[in-house]
């Protein structure tokens, strides 16, 4: 069974229809692309993923059970996380407490222990910390744990965005743009990390991106979008000598 | 290591707190205070209490909250009616008292919770203070509470002879605020005033820990509130209103919010200050204020960068760290 | 016949309290609106206006026209310099921050009305000479029908003015989108004066009315009028001027038949009760309308 089944998904803002009868299945381990023109919907569809909007209509199966409803808090608890376009870092905490509130619901102790720091708290905490330097040390950001997340230079800002998001444990993790504003080397190095987190934690990709190189580079199916409505799927090779695709990008 | 380090800075705090706890009582039983002074020792502590748990809704959780009084006054009442009422010695009758008028703020905290989980911002500020003009005038109309006359003739348990008392409280509010802080609820609390949608995107129930805030704060409140009543004697309505929430917000603000130590510090001066000058009162507006104005102006603007980046302050800072 | 005299006369005086919150409450729509912002110093500027006209009357011993002019031009004063000052240094600060210095302002112009003018309230009659006019048995005072025809005029005219005029076109332009609004050539500084300019004046006539009303004066005189009169402007739809109009004159009726027929001492707690209701059914008012964050 596929990780992800979307069937029939369209949302309507107002008479303006965002998104229509978009499908798209995805394979478990799978890197997948999602593609086209500015303002095709693709973003819309990641916040339909991930119930920052209710679709109007259409399913959304991850592992046969159903998202749409749930609010992105419970979303996230049930596999899914993401990344953002505009980054969305908390800027006033430490890059470690930005990864230590992704492992919020992993670890677990009580109001009282967190008001009185007794009970389970220290040795929760404790484990926390390693934890989450493991997953900085993966994007070599370990020695930026104690800085203010908002004092990181940009490139590094979109990378710890990427690791709090692996911090919740993500089966399938939305990467939106994640090389926006990256020069080629460091686009380059995103493409190794992603392809590195996708073996090690066995996880499931599915990635928004204007980059060209870097999406014939890393995925294995691409997906098309244009108008809210899906062009064509299939492998970078096919999918980007089709004739279609190639007008929707660059005109008649 | 991490955990030495911890526990080091532990023993400092504590350390500090017996060297002023003990320095106070030295004063109070050498009777080498001023009655103004003596009579400043409970009104700081309570002070403290407010600014410290405000500071968890507006610093830490982002939120301006103009009803903080209205939680002080829920609390001040329940804690007054229960010794009143209860005819056991203070002993006893003064812990149920300050555990009933912290809880009864608490489920006021609940019920406040209803409208923080739909606003946020401008909207909710303006709700917080709607509901504490609401308790007031609440309170104002109620034959339990004596309407507009007030309560009058409580016992005395809360002032400057039961120092110590009020002092452990106020060291067990800071201590709770802080750890809650460094702790994941307040991990959850921090990352919603940083970017509330990421929050819920890594999983963090917004809904919930905005109404835990809520909660624990006017918890706090409601304990300061009984130490008020049962230090003053006498409760009106009118104590309570929105000039009482603009204080305690001017503490928080001017001990900067965020800063658990900054409202400690804000606390002891903004009560003592104007104690000090003459014309108290009418002055005490003005300095406040001031003190809103300066200090909004002055962290948004680029004096405060170009401050913090000149070469004395780095020099005074890298001076501070060796030794 | 008692009774329907006493509901009417009771609806009246709602009407006329109404009329006043909803000229304050333009005031906090408009400058919300076009700086996003909630001026709460804006209650004060009635303040402000009610003491310039006692100045101009008792102190200056000027003709009733002139004081009431001297109240006008020093509210306006105030409005612009306020948010030259202590707003615009603060326009890219988070929210939280210009809300606190708003209140700052507001604590400000009370302690300093409270520093020259003391806290004894200070007796000024009314302006008003009008006797008043009866129809049938009802009575209705000068004073309101002033009030009625005043406002009723000053709010013709700002819709006029909003929706004829280039000025007016500028200030909904900036409203809509300030980036856009100054590409296309507006003064983006001029339309935020010209908003708060505006807004105070209208604050002033509701203090002269408010003098008129009660014929006493105190520092703290504009808190609770600008705090409901915020009440109604979110009632109405904060941002729409015709929202601030019928929510104040809703607000104002509310006011005045739960004095009359529930409790006085509770009549606070209904209007707050209803802000809280307001919001959290309807958070974009009666006429207005809330936008999203774009994530």
């Amino acid at each position: 069974m596929a990780l992800l089944e979307v069937k029939n998904l369209g949302i309507s803002f107002g008479g303006l229809r965002a998104v229509d009868d978009f499908n798209i299945t995805i394979e478990k381990g799978c890197l997948y692309g999602l593609i086209g023109p500015n303002g095709a919907g693709k973003t819309t569809v990641f916040n339909m993923l991930t119930g920052v909007y209710l679709p109007t209509d259409g399913s959304i199966l991850l592992d046969g059970t159903n998202l749409v409803g749930k609010n992105p808090a419970q979303i996230c608890q049930s596999g899914v996380a993401r990344t953002f376009q505009n980054i969305r870092l908390f800027g006033k905490m430490t890059v470690l407490d930005n990864v230590k509130v992704a492992l919020h619901n992993e670890y677990n102790y009580s109001l009282a222990s967190g008001l009185l720091h007794l009970g389970k708290y220290k040795k929760t905490e404790a484990a926390m910390d390693q934890r989450a330097l493991e997953i900085l040390d993966v994007f070599g950001m370990k020695e930026y744990a104690g800085l203010l997340a908002s004092n990181l230079p940009y490139g590094e800002q979109r990378k710890l965005e990427i690791a709090r998001a692996l911090a919740t444990n993500p089966k399938l993790l939305l990467l939106d743009e994640p090389a926006a504003g990256m020069n080629p080397n460091e686009t380059a190095e995103l493409m190794d990390t992603i392809r590195f987190i996708r073996n090690k934690f066995e996880i499931t990709i599915l990635l928004i991106e204007h980059d060209m190189k870097l999406v014939t580079g890393i995925c294995e199916k691409l997906t098309v979008l244009n108008f809210g409505t899906e062009l064509t799927t299939g492998t970078p090779e096919v999918v980007l000598n089709d004739p279609e695709v190639i007008t929707a990008y660059l005109g008649e | 290591m991490k955990n030495k380090q911890i526990d080091k800075q532990l023993i400092k705090n504590l350390a500090i707190i017996v060297i002023v706890f003990a320095a106070i009582e030295f004063l109070l039983y050498g009777d080498l205070l001023t009655r103004q002074f003596r009579s400043l020792l409970i009104p700081v502590c309570i002070n403290v209490i407010l600014a410290v748990s405000l500071n968890l809704t507006t610093g830490f959780l982002g939120e301006l909250t103009l009803g903080h009084a209205g939680f002080m006054s829920v609390g001040a009442y329940t804690g007054a009616l229960v010794t009143m009422n209860l005819n056991l010695p203070m002993i006893i009758e003064f812990p149920i008292a300050l555990i009933a008028g912290g809880l009864v703020a608490s489920l006021f905290g609940v019920i406040i919770g209803v409208p923080v989980l739909r606003l946020r911002g401008d909207y909710l500020a303006i709700v917080t203070l709607a509901f504490g003009e609401i308790i007031k005038s609440i309170i104002n109309s109620l034959k339990i509470t004596n309407g507009a006359m007030g309560l009058s003739n409580i016992e005395l348990h809360g002032n400057y002879k039961n120092f110590g008392y009020v002092f452990f409280l106020t060291v067990i509010t800071i201590f709770a605020i802080k750890n809650m802080v460094n702790s994941r609820q307040g991990r959850a609390v921090c990352s919603i005033r940083d970017n509330y949608i990421a929050a819920e995107a890594v999983g963090i129930n917004v809904s919930k820990f905005k109404v835990m805030a809520f909660v624990v704060a006017a918890f706090f409140a409601g304990i300061a509130g009984v130490i008020y009543g049962h230090n003053v004697g006498t409760l009106k309505p009118t104590t309570f209103d929105y000039n009482k929430s603009i204080e305690i917000l001017v503490i928080v603000v001017l001990g900067g919010m965020g800063s658990i130590k900054g409202s400690v510090i804000a606390a002891i001066i903004l009560t003592i200050l104007p104690e000090m000058l003459r014309s108290a009162d009418e002055f005490r507006m003005f300095l406040y204020a001031v003190v809103l104005i300066a200090m909004m102006i002055f962290n948004s603007s680029q004096i405060k960068q170009r401050i913090l980046s000149s070469d004395i302050f780095l020099k005074l800072k890298k001076t501070k760290k060796e030794a | 016949m008692g009774i329907l005299q006493n509901i009417l006369e009771q609806f009246i005086n709602g009407l006329r309290s109404g009329s006043i919150y909803a000229l304050i409450a333009l005031g906090y729509t408009m400058v919300y609106g076009i700086a996003k912002m909630i001026n709460f110093a804006h209650g004060d500027i009635i303040m402000v206006g009610a003491y310039a006209l006692y100045v101009g009357l008792s102190i200056l011993h000027l003709p009733a026209i002139l004081a009431i002019l001297l109240s006008l031009v020093v509210c306006t004063i105030f409005g612009v310099v306020i948010e030259r000052v202590a707003y615009k240094p603060l326009r890219s600060a988070p929210p939280l921050a210009v809300l606190i210095t708003a209140i700052g302002v507001s604590f400000l112009l009370q302690s300093v009305s409270l520093l020259i003018f003391g806290a004894t309230p200070i007796p000024q009659e009314s302006i008003v000479k009008f006797a008043g006019i009866k129809i049938g048995g009802l009575s209705i005072s000068g004073i309101t029908v002033v009030t009625l025809i005043v406002t009723t005029i000053c709010m013709i005219s700002l819709t006029w003015f909003i929706q004829k005029t280039k000025m007016g076109s500028a200030m909904r332009a900036v409203a809509e989108d300030k980036g856009a609004a100054e590409l296309m050539g507006i003064d983006v500084n001029k339309t935020i004066s010209l908003t708060f300019a505006i807004g105070s004046a209208l604050a002033s006539i509701a203090g002269i009315l408010y003098v008129c009303q009660y014929q006493s004066l105190k520092p703290t005189l504009g808190a609770m009028p600008g705090i409901k009169a915020f009440v109604a402007a979110v009632l109405g739809g904060i941002g729409s001027v015709p929202g601030a109009m019928l929510g104040g004159i809703i607000l104002g009726l509310i006011e005045s038949l739960s004095k009359a027929y529930i409790s006085t001492e509770l009549s606070d707690a209904i209007v707050f009760g209803i802000l809280v209701l307001v919001l959290l059914i309807k958070p974009s008012g009666l006429l207005g309308k809330i936008r999203k964050e774009k994530v």
